[in-house]
C-alpha cells in the first residue's frame, strides 16, 4: 500500500519496507486510530483494579483510592490551525478539552490540571503569553487551576508553532462516575447545544471562506452544565462530540453498550450559519468536532427535568432531546431525516471540498 | 414530447416532509398501476447524495430501484489521465486540481502521493484560481488538471477565453454526459426503464439536449433538481411516462433549467472544446464524450505543450477485483463489491467511486448504504 512509500530511504535500507507509517488517518478518530491504540497501548498496559481502565477507551480512567472515593485522570494534547480562531484559541481549547473530559466521567470539580507547552523556536513570546492568559481565563470559568507544568522548545521547522498537553485530575465518590457505555434501552438522548460549530467554523476559516461573523467555535468548559444535569436526574452515559463529531460519539456509545440509537434529525440543534456553511463546503455538521457540547443518555423519566436544568444555563439554552436508545439495530445509529431513515455512520477519511 | 412543469414550482417546498409523503403515496399508486418492477437510473453524484442523505430509498416503493450510473466525473476519469497529471507534477511543474481529484489513484499513485513525495500539487476551487496561481508564479508552468462534466467544463472554457497567463495550461479530463447515457442505454445487460437526468449539467446545456436521446432510445427522461422534493417529484413524473409507455421528456427543475440552457456558456464551451472518443474509467470507450481543447486553444493544451512521459508501472492487483465499472453501469450496488468498506475505504481507495464525495461507494459508506429500515 502507498503508506509504505512515506518511509524514508534510510529506514528502507534497514529493511523497514513493510513497516507501516503513522498517517493523519491514525489520528482522525476512525477505525485506524482504534487499531493503533489497541496495538500501541491496550495490549501493553495491564488492567489494574480500575473502575474504568485503559481498555474501556473512555474519556478518562477511574481508579479507586479508598472505600469511598475514586480518582479520575485524563490527558489530552492539543494542536490546532490556526492557533487563534473565531470564538477561541488553543489555550482555551486545551483547558476546556481536559475539564470536559473529566466532566464526561461525571467528575465536574477538577482538582488540578497540568500544562505542558511545546513551543517552536522563533514563536513570538507575546503569542505564548496570549495563549497562557486564555488558559487562565478558561480555568477561572471552570473553577480549575494549573498546578504543575513543563515547557520545551523545539527547533524552527521541527513542529508547527505550539502544542499543549493538559492532564486533569478529580475525585468522585466511589461508583459516582459516569461511563460512556452506561446507556440502556429506554433512555433518552440529549445534546446540550448546537452541533458542528467548532469544526465547521475552523474548516471555513482554514479554507478561506468568509461567511461573515456568524460562525464561531463553541469551545468552552461545560462542567457546570454537566453538574446541573446530574443534579436534576439520572445521567447514564456521557460523551463530548469532539473528534468525529456527533455521528462518531453516538456510534461509539451504541456499540459499547450493545444497544441501538434512533435520532430525529429535525430535533438536533444546528445553527443556521453552520447548516449553510456545511452545505456550501459539502461537509455534514454531524461529522465535525464540537468543543463545548455534551451528549448524554438520561433515564426516560428524568429527561424533561435534565433538559430544563440544561436550558436554565446560557451554555445549554439550545439543549434538546434528540432520540432514544432502542433494542433494534444493535451497535448502530439510525437517523430519521423527516423524509426517510438511514444509518448515521461515523465519518471516514479526510474531508475535502467537493467539485460541484 | 417535452413539457415544462412550471405550474407546480411555486407550490414546492423543497424540504417539506408532508409534501414528501404525498409524493411517496403518488409513487406507490403509480407503481401499482405499472404492476411490475421498475429500474430507474440517475446520472449525477449529487442525486445520489440527496437520495442517500435524506434516506429516500427507505420510503420508495419496494419494487422501484433507483441506481446511479456514470454520474461522477471524478470516478470516470481514466487512470492514464491521472498518470499524466502525476507525471507533470513529478517533472517539477505546479499541478492544480479540484479536491475530489486529489486522492484518486492512478495506475501507481495519486496526486496526493506525488505531493507527499515532494511534488507541487495544489487543490483549487476553480479554474480561475488555477490561472491566478499562474499569474503569481510567472516563472513556473502551472497546469490545471481539469475534470468534470459540462458544469465545470464551461468555467474552464471561460478562463481560456479570457486571456490567461502564458505559463498556464489545461490538462483536460473534462467529459460530456449525453454520449455516456447513450452507451449505458445500449448496454445489453443494463435494464433501465427511465433516466433521471442531471439538473446541474442541464443548467448549462438545456433540457432540449435530451430530445433526440429520448426519441432514439425510446426511453423516458426527466431532468430533476437535488432537494428531496425535487427528486421525488421527478421520479413521479418519470413513473407516469413509464406507466403510459411513453418515451417522454420533462423538465422538473424549471427554476434552474431552460430548454436552451445557458447560451453564452454553451458558446464558450464549444468554442474552446471539441469532443473526441475516450475511455471512461471502468465503463467503456465512449465516442464523442471526452472534451479536448480545440485547435484555436491548442497552445493552452498541456498535452501539446509538454511531452508527457507516463511510466506508471504496475497497477494495484486489487483493482482487478474492483467492480466500479459495474456500479457505474447500473449493474451492481456498492455493497456487492468484496472490497467495499474493507480493502477499499476513503483513506485507502482502490476504485475511484470510493474517493470522490460524488462517488456512489463513498456516499454509501457515509450514509449507510441501502438500509432495510
Amino acid at each position: 500500500m502507498s503508506d509504505t512509500d512515506d518511509v524514508g530511504e534510510a529506514e528502507s535500507s534497514e529493511d523497514n519496507s513493510d513497516d507501516e507509517v503513522i498517517t493523519h488517518a491514525h489520528g482522525a478518530g476512525g477505525s485506524q486510530m482504534a487499531e493503533l491504540i489497541e496495538s500501541l497501548a491496550v495490549s501493553r498496559f495491564a488492567e489494574t483494579d480500575a473502575d474504568v481502565g485503559l481498555a474501556a477507551l473512555d474519556d478518562g480512567s477511574v481508579q479507586p483510592i479508598d472505600d469511598e472515593h475514586s480518582v479520575v485522570v485524563t490527558t489530552d494534547s492539543h494542536v490546532v490551525t490556526p492557533l487563534f480562531f473565531r470564538g477561541g484559541d488553543i489555550g482555551r481549547l486545551a483547558v476546556s478539552g481536559t475539564v470536559n473530559d473529566l466532566a464526561m466521567m461525571g467528575a465536574t470539580e477538577p482538582l488540578a490540571l497540568t500544562s505542558s507547552l511545546i513551543i517552536e523556536a522563533g514563536t513570538p513570546q507575546s503569542t505564548v503569553e496570549r495563549v497562557t492568559e486564555s488558559m487562565r481565563e478558561a480555568c477561572e470559568e471552570a473553577g480549575a487551576t494549573v498546578t504543575t507544568g513543563d515547557t520545551k522548545v523545539m527547533g524552527s521547522g521541527e513542529m508547527d508553532t505550539l502544542a499543549i498537553n493538559t492532564t486533569g485530575v478529580a475525585v468522585v465518590p466511589k461508583g459516582g462516575h459516569v461511563p460512556d457505555a452506561g446507556l440502556s434501552v429506554g433512555d433518552k438522548l440529549i445534546v446540550s447545544g448546537t452541533v458542528g460549530d467548532h469544526g465547521i467554523s475552523l474548516l471555513s476559516e482554514r479554507e478561506g471562506f468568509d461567511f461573515g461573523g456568524d460562525l464561531e467555535s463553541d469551545v468552552q468548559p461545560v462542567n457546570d452544565l454537566v453538574r446541573a444535569a446530574m443534579d436534576a436526574g439520572e445521567v447514564t452515559a456521557m460523551k463530548d462530540p469532539t473528534r468525529g463529531g456527533l455521528a462518531t460519539v453516538l456510534n461509539e456509545m451504541a456499540s459499547k453498550a450493545d444497544v441501538g440509537i434512533d435520532v430525529e434529525e429535525q430535533s438536533v440543534p444546528v445553527s443556521g450559519p453552520v447548516s449553510s456553511a456545511g452545505e456550501v463546503l459539502g461537509i455534514e455538521p454531524f461529522d465535525v468536532a464540537c468543543e463545548g457540547v455534551v451528549v448524554m443518555a438520561v433515564a426516560s423519566e428524568d429527561a424533561e427535568a435534565v433538559l430544563n436544568a440544561l436550558r436554565d444555563n446560557p451554555k445549554g439554552e439550545d439543549a434538546a432531546i434528540i432520540g432514544d436508545v432502542v433494542e433494534d439495530h444493535t451497535g448502530q445509529v439510525v437517523l430519521d431525516t423527516g423524509f426517510g431513515r438511514r444509518y448515521l455512520s461515523p465519518p471516514e477519511g479526510e474531508q475535502l471540498p467537493r467539485i460541484c | 414530447m417535452a413539457t415544462n412543469a412550471e405550474s407546480g414550482d411555486d407550490e414546492l417546498q423543497f424540504r417539506d416532509p408532508e409534501k414528501a409523503e404525498q409524493l411517496t403515496d403518488e409513487l406507490e399508486a403509480l407503481m401499482a398501476e405499472i404492476g411490475e418492477p421498475v429500474n430507474v437510473m440517475h446520472v449525477c453524484g449529487s442525486h445520489e447524495q440527496a437520495i442517500a442523505k435524506f434516506g429516500l430509498r427507505s420510503i420508495l416503493p419496494d419494487d422501484l430501484t433507483v441506481r446511479m450510473g456514470p454520474g461522477c466525473p471524478v470516478c470516470v476519469t481514466n487512470m492514464p489521465e491521472v498518470d499524466e497529471a502525476v507525471a507533470l507534477a513529478e517533472e517539477g511543474k505546479i499541478v492544480t486540481t479540484y479536491g475530489d481529484m486529489f486522492r484518486v489513484p492512478g495506475t501507481e499513485k495519486s496526486l496526493a502521493d506525488a505531493r507527499d513525495e515532494g511534488a507541487d500539487v495544489r487543490v483549487v476551487y476553480s479554474a480561475s484560481e488555477a490561472a491566478e496561481i499562474a499569474e503569481e508564479e510567472p516563472d513556473r508552468e502551472v497546469i490545471f488538471f481539469a475534470t468534470g462534466f459540462e458544469t465545470t467544463a464551461a468555467p474552464t472554457a471561460a478562463v481560456l477565453t479570457s486571456d490567461p497567463p502564458e505559463n498556464f495550461s489545461v490538462l483536460s479530463a473534462h467529459k460530456y454526459v449525453p454520449p455516456a447515457m447513450e452507451v449505458v442505454a445500449e448496454m445489453p445487460d443494463t435494464d433501465v426503464d427511465g433516466f433521471l437526468a442531471a439538473g446541474h449539467a442541464a443548467t448549462i446545456t438545456g433540457y432540449g439536449l435530451f430530445e433526440d436521446f429520448v426519441e432514439e432510445y425510446d426511453t423516458p427522461a426527466v431532468v430533476g433538481g437535488f432537494e428531496p422534493i425535487d427528486v421525488l417529484y421527478a421520479l413521479a413524473r418519470l413513473l407516469e411516462f413509464i406507466r403510459d409507455d411513453e418515451a417522454g421528456l420533462e423538465n422538473a427543475y424549471p427554476r434552474c433549467v431552460s430548454r436552451e440552457g445557458n447560451v453564452p456558456a454553451k458558446q464558450q464551451l464549444w468554442e474552446v472544446f471539441d469532443t473526441t472518443s475516450g475511455e471512461w474509467r471502468g465503463i467503456a470507450e465512449i465516442p464523442d464524450a471526452n472534451l479536448v481543447l480545440s485547435e484555436d486553444y491548442a497552445h493552452f493544451d498541456a498535452r501539446e505543450r509538454f511531452d508527457i512521459a507516463v511510466d506508471p508501472g504496475a497497477a494495484d492487483p486489487l483493482t482487478e477485483e474492483c467492480i466500479c465499472g459495474d456500479i457505474m453501469a447500473g449493474k451492481a450496488d456498492p455493497d456487492e463489491c468484496d472490497l467495499f468498506g474493507e480493502e477499499c475505504t476513503p483513506q485507502d481507495p482502490v476504485g475511484a467511486c470510493m474517493v470522490s464525495s460524488e462517488g456512489t461507494c463513498k456516499i454509501w459508506l457515509e450514509y449507510g448504504g441501502q438500509p432495510d429500515l
